[in-house]
């Protein structure tokens, strides 16, 4: 790890976007605009099932009824959903040789994302979903997982292929009726990741998915299912990035997880989508509704998160903690440079008995970033004995940047223990200069610092995805300081 | 030829070379005029009452922004040092032992140094240390001033005691291998065994080539550490210079009779 960290150091040298470039690859796509003919469209491009279509109805006529939250603490410009292509899909190339033979510009995007699309040239024990603006471009080691009895494929084969499944457990933890956003994407989401772990069954390999918007004028809603049945355990992991453009590009998704009776889902994310430029123009609007269950006894789902990217971030990954003895963790770290919003955070809702929950947030402001910790901890009347933990730390860098705490906490249960600390902390001019003095440059102090501090969450990321977050986390904060 | 020659042994002989040295914090005037001449091979001792400027010194050395040099020079190996980055000074062999460490939670002391260690090898052309060899150079040094291993394994500075903060300087001074090592009030805060190690670690870290300006209060580290040349800051002058009998003189007298000695002179 120090080996790796130390070439992390060596090699960042420039503080730009290195994800902002965009690809030709000429795409399919329909009108801007959305309208119940547009919800249609989308359904009938993918050859949907009548129930889904239905689904998708009733969720774009309930969205119609609702406004746009207006509580977060965050500055988010008008967005007239007239003007965004709600569908956009790569054409794909006549097939010639084999059926798996996918276009070698679209290989190419994803080989300079660092995502190999090819198996053999994958990194070991990681399966890859690549999804391009609206639909999934490849799935990889599909049919090795399915040997396992282990479903993972993109959303809209789920739909064709599993449809009792999807049935089963679509909107279950996120109704279409549950916010603006979840109803949105609920209308017109195009694609996503499906994933069912059967019982007894342990995922060999981490699953990811690797989202990526190309397309203008496009937004992205993708939808991931991920359920672990009893006994079973999985790791998950999102990446995403997006080109540099100066228009602002709407993200809407939505992850819902269903753990079952002793398994547990650890669900990671990277999140670098484009965050605009220095003056705060152009960047990703994320707004993601991610929401897991704990349906049976002793399951455990736990979410990391690394925000770097968007624009604006609203995002709130929960556990609904509903067998006995379940577990929810949630750890995330969200930098907020330049004129970046997030207003992040998470929901432990304790239902069961002997519940527990932790939650580590560790917020980072440079330039004029602003920063907001949004969490709600409720222990509801049957809940005995639920335990919470709560750590939300605010580091600053520099005088314009802004960080902000809003704890919720609702305990109906007399025995229930709710914790909660918090500190903000500047990076001082100590820290660097103590540094400096080492013959470290302030560059690298600071991307040494920043990880430190964001040491105790990075550690819950799989081993691979913690390199490329200490990177991150480098980069995003480079010319902040000095 | 012999002119050439006389040049190569004046390199040689200065290390750092302070001339008429004046500095300001926020427009006031801390060092007034500080000429001082380190040579390879010696140690100097800075001792002289609270507030005299000797922090200041070791703060301008190092290349701290908030103290302002307003007149004079500094040339440290031929080069002059006020115009290099903190981090080249240090690069370049100039260790600052703090009188108040930095904590920096969640950086391990081990990825710190090897970070160090490889930034100052590669300023010298030099390939980094492979893990190995630098946990072997890790385990050497540890051994070398007598600290407790465990430390090494933490956040740097997190959590340390006062004393083990102080043991923890001299670690990383033996890590690094300075040419010039400024200890300021190292032996502030220390009780008697961790002095002990403190002094020992400088006195196994000194070779013919290296010098070290200790910063003190106090005559007892030099009980330990035995200075070449003792000299006395006060009011931003140094106004005595003499040989490690000063350090005595300092002790039994206090320091009331310099100043009464500097007053009288002004008066003179």
């Amino acid at each position: 790890m120090d080996k790796d960290q130390d070439k992390i150091l060596d090699e960042v040298t420039t503080g730009e976007y290195k994800y902002g470039f965009h690809s030709d690859i000429e795409s399919e796509q329909i009108q801007k605009g959305l309208s119940e003919d547009v919800v249609r469209i989308i359904s009938a491009k993918k050859n949907e099932p009548d129930w889904l279509l239905e689904f998708r109805l009733k969720a774009y006529r309930h969205w119609l009824t609702m406004k746009m939250p207006a509580w977060p603490n965050l500055k988010i410009p008008v967005i007239n959903y007239q003007d965004i292509i709600f569908y956009s899909a790569p054409k794909q190339k006549p097939k010639l040789n084999s059926l798996d033979e996918i276009d070698p510009e679209l290989k190419r995007t994803f080989d300079k994302l660092g995502i190999p699309l090819e198996e053999q040239k994958h990194l070991a024990g990681v399966a890859v979903d690549a999804v391009m603006d609206s639909v999934s471009v490849k799935t990889t080691f599909r049919e090795a997982l399915a040997e396992m009895g282990i479903i993972f494929c993109s959303f809209s084969d789920a739909v064709h292929e599993y449809p009792d499944l999807v049935k089963r457990y679509m909107g279950t933890v996120v109704p279409y009726t549950d916010n603006f956003f979840a109803s949105l994407n609920s209308a017109v989401f195009s694609d996503g990741s499906f994933c069912y772990i059967p019982k007894g069954v342990r995922c060999p390999m981490e699953l990811s998915t690797y989202f990526r918007i190309n397309a203008a004028n496009t937004g992205q809603f993708e939808r991931t299912l991920l359920v672990a049945d009893e006994e079973s355990y999985v790791s998950y992991l999102e990446g995403c990035t997006a080109p540099s453009r100066d228009e602002n590009q709407l993200h809407a998704a939505i992850v819902e997880i269903i753990a079952e009776k002793n398994s547990e889902v650890k669900y990671s994310t990277v999140q670098n989508w484009y965050p605009g430029d220095k003056d705060g123009k152009g960047g990703i609007f994320n707004f993601v509704t991610k929401r897991g269950m704990c349906r049976g006894e002793n399951s455990k789902i736990s979410w990391t998160q690394i925000e770097t990217g968007s624009a604006i971030t609203w995002k709130y990954p929960s556990c609904i903690l509903r067998g006995d003895n379940s577990t929810g963790e949630f750890y995330s770290v969200a930098v907020t440079n330049n004129h970046q919003q997030a207003d992040t955070g998470t929901k432990m809702i304790h239902i069961g008995k002997n519940t527990k929950s932790t939650i580590v947030s560790k917020g980072i402001s440079a330039g004029k970033g602003q920063n907001s910790y949004r969490g709600l901890v409720k222990i509801l009347k049957n809940a005995s004995n639920a335990r919470n933990f709560s750590q939300c730390d605010s580091l600053l860098l520099g005088d314009k940047c802004g960080a902000h705490t809003f704890p919720y906490l609702e305990v109906d249960n007399q025995t229930a223990i709710v914790e909660h600390e918090a500190t903000t902390s500047k990076i001082g001019e100590d820290q660097i200069f103590y540094c400096n003095q080492r013959g470290i440059s302030t560059e690298d102090a600071i991307g040494m610092i920043v990880n430190g501090y964001a040491r105790e969450v990075i550690n819950k990321l799989p081993m691979e995805f913690a390199v490329e977050a200490q990177k991150l986390l480098q980069i995003s904060l480079e010319g902040s300081v000095g | 030829m012999l002119k050439i020659k006389k040049k190569i042994i004046v390199r040689i002989i200065i290390m750092l070379d302070i001339n008429n040295l004046k500095v300001s914090i926020a427009g006031k005037s801390i060092l007034k005029g500080v000429s001082l001449h380190v040579k390879p091979g010696e140690i100097h001792a800075i001792m002289g009452p609270n507030g005299s400027g000797k922090s200041t010194l070791a703060s301008v050395l190092t290349g701290r922004e908030f103290a302002e040099v307003t007149e004079g020079t500094v040339t440290y190996m031929g080069n002059n040092l006020l115009e290099m980055s903190p981090e080249d000074r240090a690069k370049e062999g100039i260790f600052l032992g703090f009188q108040y460490p930095i904590e920096i939670p969640g950086v391990s002391m081990v990825n710190f140094m090897k970070t160090a260690v490889n930034e100052k090898r590669k300023h010298h052309g030099l390939d980094p240390l492979s893990a190995s060899d630098f946990l072997k150079m890790m385990r050497e040094k540890k051994e070398l001033v007598e600290i407790d291993s465990k430390l090494a394994n933490r956040s740097v500075n997190e959590g340390f005691s006062g004393g083990e903060k102080k043991k923890n300087e001299i670690f990383q001074m033996a890590m690094l291998e300075p040419k010039l090592a400024i200890l300021d009030e190292t032996d502030s805060g220390l009780d008697i065994d961790a002095l002990r190690i403190v002094a020992n670690g400088v006195n196994k870290l000194k070779k013919a080539d290296n010098s070290f300006i200790v910063i003190t209060h106090y005559q007892r580290l030099l009980d330990h550490i035995i200075p070449d040349v003792v000299h006395v800051l006060y009011d931003g002058r140094i106004v005595k210079t003499a040989g490690k009998e000063l350090a005595l003189e300092l002790e039994a007298k206090g320091y009331d009779w310099i100043k009464k000695e500097v007053e009288n002179n002004v008066i003179a």
